[in-house]
């Protein structure tokens, strides 16, 4: 699996056991982060925002990975995102064709810096979903559901294989015909 | 095949279209994964596989599609074998290639000054 900049955890925590309360509930999260540490810190920041605990009165009783489990299919991901802009709060549903849920999330980042300036403190993930092609809501993911898909590669630029062998000047202009 | 990066020279099939720019591509000595275009070139071998094929299914269409021994024998293909083999020469090898050309372009010039005597 590749190198991903967000992990998917699942965070279990519970506020502490006191007199009045022996058996506090125990909250389950799944949500991303980098790594963690981070993780454990974002359950705390959603947890306050639910329920009337912060950390130094609850405990964290379990932190683990979930790593996609067949990451060789190709699936759909629909993500609902809170995001902060220049401006206020605003939601989004967004599609992604990926392989895997992380890669489709680490797509969401890159997508949403560079077409809404929104950096990644300010994304809040609401949830995700696995979508079935017939679902699909966006053009840009629905135009790939086609079995006997065709296309060029249009302006097809060819690399030297290793970056020794790259120079500043050619001798003839390159051919990038499809 | 892969024209790029650790697995260059590779030849992976592509299996699926993941979006515009990748491709999910598989052999049968790798685990199945995400391939961008501009890392793969094109060849002219194909196989009749329907579009997500079990492993062994993709298999056994190299297999019977012999595909490995017609690379090899296309002109790309042996031209990635004479590459490969190039850049694992030692230096006694060198040698021995050095001496080759030597002894072939002085039958060269041998048979030209015999053509150039004939001609004066």
């Amino acid at each position: 699996m590749g190198n991903f900049r967000f992990h998917q955890y699942q965070v279990v925590g519970r506020a502490l056991p006191t007199a009045t309360d022996e058996q506090p509930k125990i909250y389950r999260m799944k949500l991303w982060a980098t790594n963690e540490v981070r993780a454990k810190s974002k359950f705390w920041y959603f947890l306050r925002k639910l329920k009337k605990v912060k950390k130094s009165h609850g405990q964290i009783l379990a932190i683990n990975e979930i790593f996609e489990k067949k990451p060789t299919t190709i699936k759909n991901y629909g993500i609902w995102v809170r995001y902060q802009s220049r401006t206020g709060y605003h939601n989004m549903y967004k599609e992604y064709r990926d392989t895997t849920l992380n890669g489709a999330v680490e797509q969401m980042y890159d997508e949403m810096a560079s077409r809404h300036r929104v950096r990644a403190p300010c994304i809040q993930i609401i949830k995700t979903a696995t979508v079935h092609s017939k679902l699909c809501k966006r053009e840009n993911t629905k135009q790939f559901h086609d079995s006997t898909i065709k296309f060029p590669l249009t302006h097809h630029k060819i690399r030297p294989p290793t970056r020794k062998l790259k120079t500043t000047y050619k001798a003839s202009r390159p051919n990038t015909f499809v | 095949m892969v024209n790029y990066g650790p697995s260059y020279g590779k030849l992976v099939v592509i299996v699926d279209v993941i979006d515009q720019n990748r491709a999910l591509v598989d052999s049968p000595d790798m685990v199945r994964g995400a391939m961008n275009f501009k890392r793969l070139s094109l060849t002219d071998l194909k196989i009749d596989i329907p579009r997500m094929p079990k492993k062994k299914q993709l298999s056994e269409a190299i297999e019977s599609a012999d595909i490995y021994k017609k690379w090899a024998n296309s002109s790309w293909g042996r031209k990635l074998i004479v590459q490969k083999k190039r850049a694992s020469l030692n230096d006694f090898d060198r040698f021995k290639v050095m001496v080759a050309r030597v002894k072939r372009g002085s039958l060269i010039k041998r048979e030209l000054a015999k053509l150039r005597k004939e001609k004066a």
